[in-house]
C-alpha cells in the first residue's frame, strides 16, 4: 500500500508537444493517499486510462514524476511496481483452474507453495470463488471472470495500489451492483488503495471517496462526491455530475447595476463581492442544479429572486418530478419532490440563494 | 420450432446438388466401378467383387509406400508446426517491417508446385545448383538422385520451406487477434516470456493450430508434384509415397483396377483422419457444447 503523487504528470503520444492540445493528458499535481478509494471519472477519450496505464507504468509518462509512498517509480517497469490492474475485459488463463490463476503471480514471483496454497483459499473466501477453485476458468460467467481477474490483483501481499479500468462494462447490470458492493466491502476490509476509472457517474459517486473528474486531458475537479455535486468549480463539472446536469444560462453584466446579471432581458440579483472579481470581458454563465431550482405556477411571496417562465413539460418518475421550463432562450429544467403541483402553463422559477453560482469563462467565481 | 414445408428449397439447392454431382459424385462412382471389375479391354469387363482391394492390401510395394508416406507427414509436421509458431513469434507486430516480412515470409506459397520441384531439382545438382555446389565445396559428396538419406532430407527441406509460411501465417493471425490486455495482464503478474507464450499464446493459438494441422496433414499426405518433379520417387523406390505410387498404378501400368481401389483406401484415410482433426476442432471452439452433449 502507498501514498501516490504525480508530479507535474504529462503525456504526449506525439514528440515535442507545444500546444495544450497536444496532450493526451495535460500537466498535473495530484497526491492520492494511502488506503483511499478513488475513481476518475469523465467521458471516452478524456484520458483516463492513459492516467492509469502511466500509473500501473504500462506507459512511461513523457513528462514528469510518479512517486510512490515518495520514492520515484516513473522508470520502474510494470512488474517492478506492485500495482494490480482489473482491465475493461476480463482477463483469465483459459487453460488453468480458477485456483492456478488465482496462484499465478505468486508462483511467478517463486512464493513458496504452502504459502501460496493460503493466500489463494483466503482470497478466494473473500470473494466467494471457493466452490469454484477447482474449476476450469474459461467456461465461468463475465462477472466470475472479473472477481478472478480482481482475485489474482489481491492475492499479492505488496500491492501498492488496484488499479480498475472500467471493470464493470461487460457484467450484466443486475450483477453490478454486487460486484461493486464486494469492492466496496474488500477495501473496507483490506484498507487498499484503489483508483476506479469509469464513464458513469453513479459508478464513481458510490464507489469513491474522492472523485476525480477528467475532460480532454485536464482533471476538471478532485474531491469528494459532495463537493462535485454542490460546487462544480467547472461548468463541465456541473454539465456532467448530476442528473439532469446543471442548468447553465449564459448571461451579462447588467449595466448601472452592481449587485446583478442579465439573463435575456431578465435581470437575476448575485452578490456584489463575486460580480467584482469579474472582468468585463469574461463569458459569463449562472449555473443552478435542478435539484435547487424552484417551480411554481403562482408567485409565492414576491421576490427578485424569481423569474417569469414558461413550464413546458412535467415528468413524473415516481419519486420526483421533472418540471422542463424556458426562460427566454433558454430551457431548464427542476427537480420537485413527487407532490408538488405544477402544471404546464405560465410559471416562475426560484433561484436559491447560495446555490446559484456565477461562472467566468467556465471557472467558479468566489 | 416450426419447420415450413416448402418443396421450392429443393430448387434452389439443385445448382450444389448439381455441380457436386459433376465435380465428385460422379467421379467417385465412376472409381468405385472401377475398382471392382476387371477391365481387360474396350467392352471387355468382368466383375471381381473385392478382389483388387485384397490384393492391393496384399502389395508390398503400397505397404512401403504407405510406411514412407507416414513417415514423411510425421517429419514435416514434427518440424513444420513449431517453426511455423517460431517464425511468427518473432515476426514484428505492425509497421512497414511487419508488411515486408509477411509478404516475403508468403512468398513460397505462391510458387507453382511443378516450379517448386524444380526450383530444388536445381538448387540440390552440385554441378549447377548453388545448395549442391556449397555441399560439395563442404566436402560433402551430396546427391540426391543416388543417395536415398539425401533424396529424403531434399524432399523434406523442400517441402518445409514451401510449407512452414502457411503455419506461420496462419500463426501469425492467430497472435494478433490477442487483445492488448493479456500482455499487460501478465506483465501485471510478472510472468515471463516462456509463461506469456505456455499460458496466453499457445491456448490462444490452439484453434489456428488445428486447422494449420489439418491443413498441413492433408497436403502433406496427398503430396505429389514436388517430390515426382525433383527424384522422380526415386533413388529405387525411396521416396515414392502413396500418389506416386497410385500414379505409376495407374498411369504407368494402367491397372486402373488396382488403382481404383487403392484410390478409395487411400480417401478413405485421409477422411478419417481428418474427421478425427476437424472434429477436435469443434470441441475445441465450443468446450460447452460437449459439456451438454456429457452431461
Amino acid at each position: 500500500m502507498a501514498r501516490i503523487e504525480l508530479d507535474g504528470l504529462a503525456h504526449a503520444y506525439r514528440p515535442n508537444p507545444q500546444k495544450p492540445e497536444d496532450y493526451a493528458l495535460r500537466p498535473m499535481t495530484m497526491t492520492w493517499q494511502d488506503g483511499g478509494a478513488y475513481a476518475l471519472l469523465g467521458p471516452s477519450g478524456c484520458g483516463k486510462t492513459t492516467l492509469l496505464n502511466i500509473i500501473s507504468g504500462l506507459l512511461r509518462p513523457s513528462h514528469g514524476r510518479v512517486l510512490f509512498d515518495g520514492r520515484d517509480v516513473t522508470d520502474l517497469p510494470t512488474e517492478a511496481r506492485n500495482i494490480a490492474q482489473v482491465f475493461q475485459f476480463p482477463v483469465i488463463y483459459d487453460t488453468m483452474t480458477v485456483h492456478d490463476n488465482l496462484a499465478f503471480p505468486l508462483r511467478n514471483r517463486r512464493i513458496p507453495e504452502p504459502e501460496v496454497r493460503s493466500r489463494v483459499a483466503h482470497i478466494a473466501e473473500l470473494l466467494e470463488l471457493t466452490s469454484d477453485l477447482k474449476n476450469r476458468a474459461r467456461g465461468l460467467s463475465a462477472d466470475m471472470k472479473q472477481k478472478i481477474s480482481l482475485g489474482r490483483g489481491l492475492v499479492r501481499k505488496d500491492v501498492a495500489a488496484i488499479l480498475f479500468d472500467e471493470p464493470l462494462t461487460v457484467i450484466d447490470p443486475h450483477m453490478k451492483w454486487q460486484l461493486r458492493s464486494k469492492l466496496k466491502q474488500i477495501h473496507n476490509e483490506l484498507k487498499l488503495s484503489l483508483i476506479y476509472v469509469t464513464h458513469d457517474q453513479v459508478e464513481a459517486l458510490t464507489f469513491a471517496d474522492q472523485v476525480v473528474l477528467m475532460y480532454d486531458g485536464a482533471v476538471m475537479q478532485a474531491g469528494t462526491p459532495q463537493a462535485l455535486f454542490e460546487e462544480p468549480e467547472h461548468t463541465f463539472v456541473g454539465y456532467f455530475i448530476g442528473s439532469p446536469g446543471m442548468n447553465l444560462l449564459p448571461c451579462t453584466l447588467e449595466p448601472g447595476n452592481p449587485d446583478g446579471v442579465q439573463i435575456g432581458n431578465l435581470s437575476l440579483p448575485v452578490d456584489a463581492h463575486l460580480l467584482e472579481q469579474v472582468n468585463a470581458q469574461s463569458d459569463l454563465t449562472i449555473g443552478i442544479r435542478p435539484e435547487f431550482l424552484g417551480c411554481s405556477n403562482t408567485l409565492e411571496g414576491a421576490s427578485s429572486r424569481n423569474l417569469p417562465a414558461t413550464i413546458t413539460r412535467v415528468d413524473d418518475l415516481g419519486t420526483y418530478k421533472i418540471v422542463t421550463a424556458t426562460l427566454g432562450a433558454h430551457t431548464l429544467r427542476a427537480k420537485l419532490p413527487e407532490d408538488a403541483r405544477v402544471v404546464t402553463g405560465p410559471g416562475f422559477l426560484n433561484f436559491l440563494t447560495g446555490q446559484t453560482k456565477l461562472y467566468a469563462d467556465s471557472r467558479i467565481v468566489r | 420450432m416450426i419447420k415450413t414445408r416448402n418443396n421450392k428449397a429443393w430448387f434452389l439447392v439443385l445448382p450444389v446438388v448439381i455441380s457436386v454431382a459433376f465435380s465428385a459424385i460422379i467421379p467417385l462412382m465412376t472409381v468405385i466401378n472401377y475398382s471392382v471389375q476387371d477391365i481387360i479391354g474396350p467392352d471387355q469387363k468382368v466383375f471381381v467383387g473385392l478382389d483388387w482391394f485384397k490384393e492391393v492390401l496384399r502389395d508390398p510395394d503400397l505397404h512401403g509406400a504407405f510406411l514412407r508416406q507416414i513417415l514423411f507427414t510425421l517429419v514435416v509436421l514434427a518440424i513444420e508446426i513449431p517453426l511455423g509458431i517460431l517464425i511468427a513469434l518473432s515476426m514484428p507486430a505492425k509497421g512497414w517491417k511487419a508488411s515486408l516480412t509477411l509478404v516475403l515470409i508468403a512468398l513460397p506459397l505462391l510458387v507453382p508446385f511443378n516450379v517448386v520441384g524444380t526450383i530444388w531439382q536445381i538448387f540440390g545438382r552440385a554441378d549447377i545448383g548453388l545448395g549442391g555446389h556449397f555441399l560439395a565445396s563442404l566436402g560433402i559428396n551430396y546427391n540426391y538422385a543416388t543417395n536415398p538419406l539425401h533424396a529424403w532430407l531434399t524432399v523434406i527441406l523442400m517441402d518445409v520451406w514451401h510449407w512452414t509460411p502457411l503455419v506461420a501465417l496462419l500463426c501469425y493471425a492467430g497472435l494478433r487477434s490477442i487483445p492488448e490486455g493479456y500482455y499487460q495482464a501478465a506483465k501485471i503478474d510478472g510472468a515471463k516470456a516462456w509463461a506469456v507464450f505456455r499460458f496466453i499464446q499457445f491456448p490462444k493459438l490452439s484453434g489456428v493450430l488445428m486447422i494449420g494441422l489439418l491443413l498441413r496433414f492433408m497436403d502433406s499426405f496427398m503430396i505429389y508434384t514436388e517430390p515426382f518433379v525433383l527424384t522422380g520417387g526415386g533413388p529405387g523406390n525411396a521416396t515414392t509415397f502413396l500418389s506416386i505410387y497410385l500414379t505409376k498404378l495407374a498411369v504407368g501400368q494402367f491397372d486402373l483396377g488396382p488403382a481404383a481401389a487403392f484410390s478409395l483406401i487411400y480417401f478413405l484415410i485421409i477422411q478419417v483422419v481428418s474427421f478425427v482433426l476437424y472434429t477436435i476442432i469443434q470441441r475445441n471452439s465450443n468446450p460447452n457444447a460437449s459439456k451438454q452433449v456429457a452431461q
